[in-house]
């Protein structure tokens, strides 16, 4: 009898055990929840979108990431890992992506999830009804007639991808593409509910109709105010998911958010640029920075309409020299953002940017080699260089600009007319080639050097400075089909470095106040792409 | 007064009709569109959202479409950024709220505003009415986008007595910050105003008379200066009621609100086309119909003034 109730106790004990570390796979053991498990963050404004095929910004993407769920997911550190589809094979000649579902996938209604509801989903991306901004997407995945499906040429059934069966989906694609399956992490590749769109039309995406495969569903929408998804159980992986209610605030200024955050109303915000210092000294455990996949910078106008003296890549590379990124980043950001030497962001996955010359040499060797180069190039007191910058209006931006200006004015004697503009026509400005030096800057779309380095291919159609490389674009080309495009990547680097179009300034960096008690945010996935269902909040 | 009225009300109709197509040619002569991006949109894209919108017609085709789509259907278009919603939702999301705190700050700004400027008149001289006046001075010195930062930090902050923000339906707590925020400045002009024109009218004849007559001062205020006093004051009103009916961007900046007034706003910026032309309509047309109750009212106010 003893003995047996013995046995019993060590099964319920081990059963215990198991049940606090290994069933709730992303907390670690030893950790105590929260008993309130909802997480509260401030979004700068209205999301755009909740539609997966249709949503365009950062804030709307990251909702549409917990209320649905595409073929393949990203991990806390930014890898690949099951999503609705457990695997996936490719053929000989790396063209056939055939996905397996898993068959315990379910809508928020109870229906299962299958290949059809992909194929509705990345054909109705497609479709040049409606007319998704994200068809460059799609395009940009090579799906077999992609190009011509979005043109109206052929119809969207045309498109490459199918159900084999209710498990089993398809894609062909018109080239080999070595990150393609890192593509179907995006919010445009999820499925998409074909019958509650056809009933609700429009409006399927308000709270009362909306019906979403994810770990979580839209349960409020307050437009400018808040959002509020709450725990799916018709999601597959339910059990082990934590938080249970998730609360975005729309608070457009930084500052109040800050205080909004101090006053406990919030668990994450962002940190206004150049409080990080003061904040990181007062709340040690809650203000944190990490490297993010973006990078800033300027670019020269390399096109007709671009000053002379641009075009001699002396004056440029003086320029590029005579920048001290350290005070931008220690001083005017101050926000542990790194300094750029090259244009691709060091956090990015599968290469390594390569340590340039300038990068190697201390300040005072470029300042040194700037104003010779200057000189050398035919500009000094007699011949000062003069030019026009712009960037669009922003406090950071503006402080950027006339650090860089001074810098130039002192270290140069370079004479610089700073402009600001609001953000469209800032882009209509820049785009039309009617510019100096304009201010530019990129996040990844994916985690790959090439969306950094397409930039700068002359065909690229965000070459806002219209450099021309024939050699640069030719090393692209190849990139695409190689194996190891990480040595081609080097060489672009290279290039840039030799030839300047751009100048490099930083790299961002995500800069945060978050509560201490949430665990799991993910630091070092460099996308931001960030899970709820894989958060938890700890009881203090 | 009717006929009067009839005929403003149809003046009312080409006025809002010049406003439409003033802002629409003006708005389509600023540079960058809806779907100017950092990400220029390959041309087949383009095409396809242009044609979705309509945005590929004429643009006197597009106006016709836009004027005859409000006139037959009493439909304002969709939104170009925000795809999940039209400008009749956007509208009746933002303007009840809008109007609720906006409606309650002009109560506050017109009620505290005239009780201290008439104080201050009444007791012209003395400390009451310096300080009085220099509330007023300090009120309207006070700008909103500067009152906001500061209620937040100290009321939610520092005491921990209010949210630092949201609607959650117009409960009081979130009502409070943002009906001070809005209604100090024009509590302090309304007070100064009051104040100079009640001292008018203290200081003339038919009050003299009053006094001669040895009536009451209390009867000589209410029933003799109060409505000359106010004229003055409703035609500063009458703007001032459409101002802050139709909500206020720095409110819904700061207090996150939900409001119009910020997405009127960012309707420009964004090239949001339809928003910014729907909300330019309903605000060009609270203005026509208050600027004529405003009208009417003076008609009330002042004896000599017949329609």
């Amino acid at each position: 009898m003893k003995r047996s109730n013995k046995i019993i106790l060590s099964v319920l004990f081990n059963a215990l055990l198991a049940s606090t570390t290994l069933a709730d796979g992303h907390i670690p053991a030893g950790v105590t929840l929260a008993d309130d498990q909802t997480f509260t963050y401030r979004v700068l404004d209205e999301h755009s979108s909740v539609d997966p095929q249709v949503v365009e910004d950062v804030t709307g993407a990251e909702v549409v990431r917990d209320l649905f769920e595409g073929l393949m997911n990203q991990d806390a550190d930014g890898n690949l890992v099951p999503g609705v589809a457990t695997g996936y094979e490719v053929n000989e000649n790396n063209t056939v992506y055939t996905f397996t579902l898993r068959d315990n996938a379910k809508w928020s209604n109870g229906d299962q999830v299958t290949a059809n509801d992909f194929v509705f989903g990345w054909q109705r991306a497609a479709d040049p009804e409606l007319a998704s901004p994200y068809q460059w997407f799609v395009e940009l995945m090579s799906i077999e007639n992609a190009g011509a499906v979005i043109k109206g040429e052929k119809p969207t059934d045309a498109l490459g991808v199918r159900a084999v069966d209710d498990l089993t989906f398809e894609v062909t694609l018109s080239a080999p593409l070595p990150y393609f399956p890192q593509m179907t992490t995006h919010s445009t590749t999820f499925p998409a509910p074909g019958s509650i769109i056809e009933k609700y039309g429009n409006e399927w995406t308000k709270p009362e109709n909306i019906v979403s495969n994810g770990a979580y569903i839209l349960t409020e929408h307050l437009p400018d105010e808040r959002s509020v998804r709450e725990r799916n159980p018709m999601y597959w992986d339910n059990k082990n998911t934590t938080i249970d209610k998730v609360i975005a605030l729309v608070i457009n200024d930084e500052n109040v958010a800050l205080t909004r955050f101090l006053a406990g109303e919030l668990d994450r915000t962002e940190v206004p640029a150049g409080q990080f210092p003061r904040l990181k000294k007062e709340h040690p455990d809650t203000a944190i920075s990490f490297p993010r996949l973006c990078n800033y910078y300027y670019t020269f106008n390399l096109s007709d309409s671009g000053p002379e003296a641009f075009k001699d890549v002396r004056v440029r590379k003086a320029l590029a020299l005579a920048v001290d990124r350290k005070i931008i980043t220690e001083n005017v950001m101050a926000g542990g953002q790194p300094e750029a030497y090259t244009f691709t962001p060091a956090a990015v996955a599968g290469f390594t940017p390569p340590d340039t010359d300038m990068a190697k040499m201390s300040q005072a060797d470029r300042d040194a080699m700037a104003r010779e180069l200057l000189a050398e190039a035919g500009y000094g007191a007699d011949k000062p260089l003069s030019f026009d910058m712009m960037y669009n209006t922003s406090e950071a931006h503006k402080k950027v600009a006339v650090a860089l200006s001074q810098m130039w004015k002192q270290k140069l004697g370079v004479k610089v007319n700073l402009a600001n503009m609001e953000w469209k026509v800032f882009l209509e400005t820049r785009g039309n080639q009617d510019f100096q030096l304009a201010r530019g800057a990129w996040c990844g779309d994916y985690n790959e050097a090439s969306t950094f380095l397409d930039l700068l291919d002359s065909e690229s159609g965000y070459n806002d400075g219209k450099f021309n490389s024939p050699e640069l674009d030719g090393l692209l080309e190849k990139a695409k089909a190689s194996a190891n495009a990480s040595e081609l990547y080097t060489q672009v680097e290279e290039i840039i470095a030799a030839e300047m179009p751009v100048i490099p300034v930083y790299h961002y960096a995500g800069v945060y106040m978050m509560d201490s008690d949430v665990g799991n945010w993910p630091v070092n996935n460099v996308e931001q792409n960030w899970y709820s269902k894989n958060l938890y909040k700890v009881a203090q | 007064m009717l006929s009067y009225t009839i005929r403003r009300l149809l003046i009312a109709i080409p006025t809002i009709l010049i406003l439409v197509v003033a802002c629409f040619f003006l708005m389509h002569a600023a540079p960058g569109g809806p779907f100017t991006s950092e990400r220029p949109l390959p041309p087949e894209v383009l095409a396809n959202i242009e044609a979705r919108y309509g945005l590929d017609q004429p643009l006197w085709k597009q106006l016709w479409d836009y004027l005859s789509n409000i006139v037959l259907h009493f439909d304002f278009g969709p939104s170009f950024v925000f795809k999940d919603r039209d400008v009749n939702d956007i509208i009746s999301q933002g303007f009840p709220i809008s109007l609720t705190y906006g409606f309650l700050s002009f109560l506050v700004a017109t009620i505290v505003g005239v009780t201290l400027g008439v104080v201050a008149a009444i007791r012209h001289n003395t400390w009451i009415d310096y300080i009085a006046v220099s509330l007023g001075i300090a009120a309207q010195a006070l700008p909103n986008f500067i009152m906001g930062p500061i209620l937040i930090l100290t009321f939610t902050l520092w005491l921990g007595w209010l949210p630092g923000g949201g609607w959650n339906g117009g409960q009081w707590q979130y009502l409070v910050m943002p009906v001070i925020a809005l209604s100090t400045s024009y509590m302090g002009s309304i007070s100064r105003i009051t104040r100079s024109s009640m001292l008018e009218v203290l200081n003339s004849n038919f009050i003299r008379t009053a006094r001669a007559k040895g009536l009451p001062e209390r009867k000589i205020i209410w029933r003799h200066a109060m409505k000359p006093t106010l004229l003055p004051v409703i035609s500063y009103l009458g703007p001032v009621f459409v101002y802050v009916l139709t909500g206020s961007v720095f409110v819904d900046i700061y207090f996150s609100t939900g409001g119009l007034g910020k997405s009127y706003v960012n309707s420009a910026l964004t090239r949001d086309y339809a928003v910014l032309l729907g909300v330019t309509i309903l605000y060009g047309t609270l203005t026509v119909v208050v600027n004529l109750i405003t009208d009417l009212a003076y008609a009330w106010f002042d004896p000599k003034i017949r329609y």
